[in-house]
């Protein structure tokens, strides 16, 4: 067994590959958070007055707020004074135009972060959001997408240009009295991607934003909103860096999906911020809330999440199942090693008839990272003929780590029914052995059941997404994906 | 200076406290440890008051109207005609019977068998005021007062309860039999019954506790059962709440099992306005096999609360636990478990099934089951359902020439029959047996259920 | 007894069964071939009513009534008996309790008197020793428990109870080890009668050396595709499935 723990080792001890920094030169707001804080970042936005007062009544109701004590997570106490909740690099003169103006070395950082923004060096089918520090720096293929009267921009522009859009959806799925982390986002929130799908269309390519944080002692608070209008597509991926610190950054974002009737939206992150070193130091701080809405009848709407970063992940990406015959997916891999903690599963809340919802989530803890599922299934007394299927499994490398389960049910429904099943189990030594007598490597053989272990998730991600995860995991993907 | 506010649980303590220090002014004959038990108590239920909603062990019952009741004690012995205890469950099963009237054990309606040497079975009153030695070992010293406002308050209030012994290496091939009953008609009164129960390396014991009343007043029982099971012992334990429907009803059970033991716990609830079990198991030694078995079945407004802890402390144990819930009207089902696997608890094999049947869409059922696991070479799983009877069984039944109402019929009737199996005392086994199939047939909705 | 008349049928969509003709008559004995995925258990599930699948075309009389117009029950006390190829677990339904409850309900249809406990007990205790079963079985619940092997004793000793005209044996012998099948065999010959018969479905051979077919046929693709005498199944054991679909292949 010797050998098997030690390539189980070897395999979670993989290096953080993006922690870098670039030296940009940037314009910061002071640390600390107040009224004057959020009027600047308001003001630098240039934003209208209704999202002024949204962001104050936000950080008033924030001041009311506590922390929330439940998440199996510990962590030193958060100073939000010490924060600062605004940076971006600075713009020459009024800012660029097009990509070609962005500061070369934004652009060389998305190239060495794999995501290429130049017209020239695109990835074919995919449309990019790229997000530094607090600001869009650009997004590709925008014109393209226009033509079927998709939007696709950065949050900051969509509240230029479509000032409307943004006041009908803003807040409709997470209020800002929702969670304490999610009021602060509301007070602060600096940017993020807006996706709007008009009626009946299907987005032609995928829709990404790579969300990347630089600056030091800044806080990351984007904020996504999707709105997928009546019979429309989208498939939505998004994918987070950082570079390696000793302390630690906090980033609470907040993301809305909104889908009407027979509308369908794919999400899916790749999460990899800067988990911190061997001994725990430094790391993201991920507190975010994600939410989808089947406002629709017939309506979809899916999460799949890889997360294998940030030192503190606490993230329930739910789904409100409003329309009749409505579906709800969750996919999910967390990877915790060595002093990662991660708290992170759904609420499915069945509101319509006839409402599906499916829960996968795959937890692996390794060193000495603990890793919770929490899951939320209720079933409403108006949501007759209801079904929910939650499956989680957890794989324990090493004993030093912790896998742990927390469903919380509800059902107010004769007609419905809801099943959960959970297991724990560590990679077997009798596993190992049979593939070691089938003439593979014992390194191949963890491999191959760490992969065989994620499968169910890997299967719902994006091509390009699933080559990612398969490179974040240290696994080969054996004909998994497709 | 300092200002300091003063906490709501502190204020919500008043009354208890009040009575407490009459209570406590009044014991002169109590031995001092007793004492000390008692004020440990009722500090510790000061200090945390009545759990909220916004407590993650209680978000699913309020006990507010718990709290609400005046604080009546019933302090003192009943005086006067007794109730006929040959009337209620379990009491024609050939046992040694102890009966508690209202929180006190009534020696005229008891018998205790002829025993094996050595064994005690008796009210804890008089063995505090005989030999305290034995209870002054255990009393106490199991029961987790720190999470339970409840177990601090029955520690400090508690009169009388069983103590049952059984030395090494003894069987008592009859039942123990505890029956509780409640003849007090004002509202908020509140007995205390606390039992100890040590079974020593070796022994075989089955313990039968029921819960009864012959009124139905909303009166409060607060229990606390404090279990020592030694090496090797076989201990089977039955609960059956059957308390008035107005009543309220919490019970604290808390097990110290031994290394090579076999124990298994059936809690078998229908009775109770609002009723919950703390179910506390610490597998201390190796090569445990622990079983926790339960059935509760509700309507009207009543709430059926189980709340467990299986702790897995060494290595090598195995512990399962099953609890089905057939729930009616605007009544609610809620199930807690959480299986505990420390880093040293290797080899453990935990499982835990939840399911639930709602008769009514009016009725809610709450299902938390939850894995905590620091050890990596363990097999644990948890599954919960709620929902309706399983299709591919009504079609096998149907298929046999069966129809669908008796399909139904039978399957619910099994849903409970497979709880009910496990109870191995057969005449307990025989007697819930007819109780649910009896109840389950007066149930008009029984045969609406899809 | 049982005429299939162009049966097409399917699951969400999904056509299985496209086109089975089918007819059967009391006395005989009948084995319905076919490599896996050809519509095997499909056509067993139909026939027994089970709910799910979507009959598009075609008919099923059984004794001249249409077939698929009766609940499952209806069927069952009409004398139409499924062996499971997966037999469900019930726990908490006692063997002998169900067991009673489905031949009362049957005996009260043909309008016999039900039988009483004793009655009930005397005829298991007789049918169990056809099926070599050991006595604790009926205090156990359906299934509940029970080997893989012991489950399908389970549903030939209920067949022996329940004596139906006509048998559906959906894969009985997969599980099955060489002793277990013989047993499970010879139980089901034994209760061959002049007056019903038995369709047996299977995907191998070998219990057809214990059960001797009148007709055999093969189902491919969802349809009969060849029919023949017993030698048919001896046939295909040598050239295998393949044989089959290449012919089919050719001839499509």
């Amino acid at each position: 067994m010797s050998t098997a723990t030690e390539t189980i080792e070897g395999f979670v001890k993989q290096e953080y590959k993006y922690g870098f920094y670039t030296d940009v030169e940037t314009e910061s707001a002071p640390p600390g958070l107040n009224e004057d804080i959020i009027r600047l970042i308001s003001r630098k936005k240039n934003e209208p007055e209704f999202l002024l007062e949204w962001r104050l009544k936000a950080f008033r109701h924030w001041q009311t707020m506590t922390e929330p004590l439940w998440p199996k997570v510990t962590h030193p106490p958060i100073d939000y004074q010490k924060i600062s909740y605004y940076s971006a690099p600075k713009k020459r003169g009024d800012g660029p135009k097009s990509l070609d103006e962005v500061d070369p070395k934004l652009l060389e950082t998305y190239e060495k972060l794999g995501i290429p923004l130049r017209e020239r060096e695109r990835l074919a089918g995919v449309a990019v959001d790229a997000v530094f520090d607090s600001v869009s720096v650009g997004t590709t293929f925008k014109e393209k997408l226009a033509e079927q009267g998709i939007i696709f921009c950065s949050f900051s522009d969509a509240v230029q240009e479509h000032p409307d859009l943004v006041k009908k959806y803003l807040g409709i799925v997470v209020p800002y009295t929702d969670n304490f982390y999610a009021a602060l986002n509301s007070a602060v929130f600096s940017d993020g991607s807006f996706c709007y799908i008009p009626k009946g269309v299907r987005c032609p390519m995928e829709l990404s934003t790579y969300f990347r944080i630089n600056a030091a002692n800044t806080g990351q608070f984007e904020r996504t909103l999707i709105v997928a209008e009546e019979g429309s597509y989208v498939s939505y991926l998004e994918g987070c860096t950082a570079p390696m610190r000793d302390e630690n950054q906090l980033h609470a974002a907040v993301v809305e999906l909104i889908a009407l009737d027979r509308a369908e939206i794919k999400y899916s992150t790749v999460q990899n911020w800067y988990p911190g070193d061997e001994q725990g130091r430094g790391g993201i701080y991920n507190f975010v809330t994600k939410r989808g809405l089947c406002r629709g009848r017939n309506s979809k709407i899916s999460w799949t999440q890889v997360e294998t970063g940030s030192a503190i992940t606490w993230k329930y990406p739910s789904v409100i199942l409003q329309g009749d015959n409505a579906i709800g997916e969750f996919y999910s891999v967390a990877l915790t090693n060595n002093y990662q903690q991660a708290d992170t599963g759904t609420k499915m809340i069945h509101i319509g008839k006839n409402t599906r919802s499916t829960i996968v989530s795959k937890g692996i803890s390794a060193g000495h990272g603990q890793n919770s599922y929490r899951g939320l299934v209720k079933i409403q007394k108006s949501a007759e003929n209801s079904r929910n299927f939650s499956q989680c499994d957890s794989l324990l490398l090493g004993d030093r780590c912790g896998a742990h389960t927390f469903p919380y049910i509800e059902v107010k429904n004769t007609t419905s029914s809801v099943e959960h099943e959970a297991t724990t189990s560590k990679i077997g030594e009798d596993q190992i052995f049979y593939c070691n007598q089938r003439g593979l490597e014992t390194q191949d053989a963890v491999n191959m059941i760490v992969n065989g272990f994620c499968k169910e998730v890997f299967k719902e991600l994006p091509m390009e997404f699933a080559v990612e995860a398969q490179k974040l995991l240290g696994v080969s993907l054996e004909g998994s994906v497709g | 200076m300092q200002t300091t506010m003063i906490p709501e649980q502190i204020k919500q303590a008043d009354p208890y406290l009040a009575a407490f220090e009459r209570f406590a002014s009044n014991g002169a004959e109590e031995p001092q440890w007793i004492g000390q038990l008692r004020k440990s108590g009722m500090a510790r239920f000061s200090e945390i008051g009545f759990p909220t909603l916004r407590d993650e062990d209680w978000r699913f019952t309020n006990v507010a109207p718990i709290a609400r009741l005046p604080f009546r004690p019933l302090l003192q012995p009943v005086r006067g005609d007794l109730p006929d205890p040959t009337g209620f469950n379990f009491a024609k099963i050939e046992s040694s019977r102890l009966v508690f009237v209202n929180g006190h054990f009534a020696p005229e309606l008891s018998r205790v068998l002829p025993l094996p040497k050595g064994a005690q079975i008796t009210g804890m009153a008089n063995a505090l005021a005989n030999d305290g030695a034995l209870a002054q070992k255990h009393l106490g010293r199991h029961v987790r007062l720190e999470q339970n406002a409840f177990a601090a308050l029955n520690t400090a209030f508690f009169t009388d309860g069983a103590l049952v012994f059984i030395p090494a290496g003894v069987e008592v091939p009859q039942p123990v039999h505890l029956l509780y009953i409640t003849t007090a008609t004002e509202t908020g009164a509140t007995a205390h019954p606390r039992n100890l129960i040590v079974a020593e390396r070796d022994s075989r014991v089955t313990i039968l506790e029921s819960y009864v009343s012959t009124v139905h007043g909303a009166y409060f029982t607060n229990a606390v059962t404090e279990f020592v099971i030694g090496e090797h012992a076989t201990v089977e334990h039955c609960k059956f709440q059957d308390e008035s429907p107005a009543a309220y009803h919490i019970a604290a059970l808390q097990m110290s099992l031994g290394k090579n033991c076999d124990f298994i716990s059936h809690s078998i609830a229908t009775g109770a306005k609002l009723s919950r079990n703390n179910i506390n198991t610490v597998l201390g030694g190796e090569h445990i096999e622990c079983v926790l078995n339960g059935l509760y079945l509700t309507k009207d407004d009543q709430l059926a609360d189980h709340h467990m802890i299986v702790e897995h402390a060494k290595p090598h144990c195995n512990s399962h636990e099953y609890y089905n819930g057939i729930l009616d009207d605007r009544s609610r089902g809620v199930f807690h478990g959480r299986i505990l696997v420390r880093p040293i608890a290797q080899k453990t094999d935990a499982k835990q099934t939840n399911k639930n049947l709602l008769l009514a869409d009016t009725a809610t059922a709450n299902a938390k089951p939850q894995l905590e696991i620091y050890a990596d070479d363990v097999k644990c799983t948890h599954g919960a359902t709620v929902g309706q009877l399983n299709k591919d069984s009504i079609f096998y039944l149907r298929a046999r020439g069966i129809d669908a109402e008796t399909a139904r019929r039978m399957l619910i009737h099994a849903f409970a029959g497979e709880i009910i199996d496990r109870i191995r005392c057969e005449p307990a086994r025989e007697e819930l047996d007819r109780v649910f199939w009896d109840r389950l047939e007066e149930n008009p909705h029984v045969a609406d259920v899809k | 007894m049982l005429e299939i008349k162009n049966l097409c049928a399917g699951v969400e969509g999904r056509e299985i069964l496209k086109g089975v003709d089918l007819t059967i008559t009391a006395g005989e004995v009948h084995a319905v071939m076919g490599p896996n995925g050809s519509g095997k258990s499909t056509l067993a599930a139909i026939l027994a009513g089970r709910e799910g699948y979507e009959v598009t075309q075609g008919q099923v009389l059984y004794n001249g009534v249409d077939l698929l117009e009766m609940d499952p029950e209806e069927r069952a006390r009409e004398g139409l008996f499924l062996a499971f190829q997966y037999p469900v677990e019930i726990p908490g339904v006692n063997s002998t309790y169900f067991l009673k409850a489905a031949l009362n309900a049957i005996r009260k249809h043909r309008g016999e008197p039900e039988l009483d406990a004793l009655e009930f007990l005397s005829l298991v205790k007789e049918k169990m020793k056809l099926l070599e079963l050991r006595e604790d079985f009926l205090k156990r619940p359906v299934n509940a428990g029970f080997s893989g092997g012991e489950k399908k004793r389970n549903e030939i000793f209920q067949m022996a109870v329940l004596e139906p005209k006509l048998a559906i044996l959906d894969e009985t012998d997969s599980g099955l080890d060489i002793d277990a099948l013989r047993v499970v065999a010879e139980g089901v010959n034994r209760l061959k009668r002049p007056d019903n018969a038995q369709l047996v479905i299977t995907h191998y051979q070998r219990l057809l050396n214990y059960i001797i077919p009148d007709f055999v046929h093969v189902l491919f693709d969802g349809r009969i595709v060849r029919s023949g005498g017993k030698e048919l199944a001896l046939e295909l054991e040598e050239k295998g499935y393949d044989w089959i679909a290449k012919h089919e292949a050719v001839t499509a």
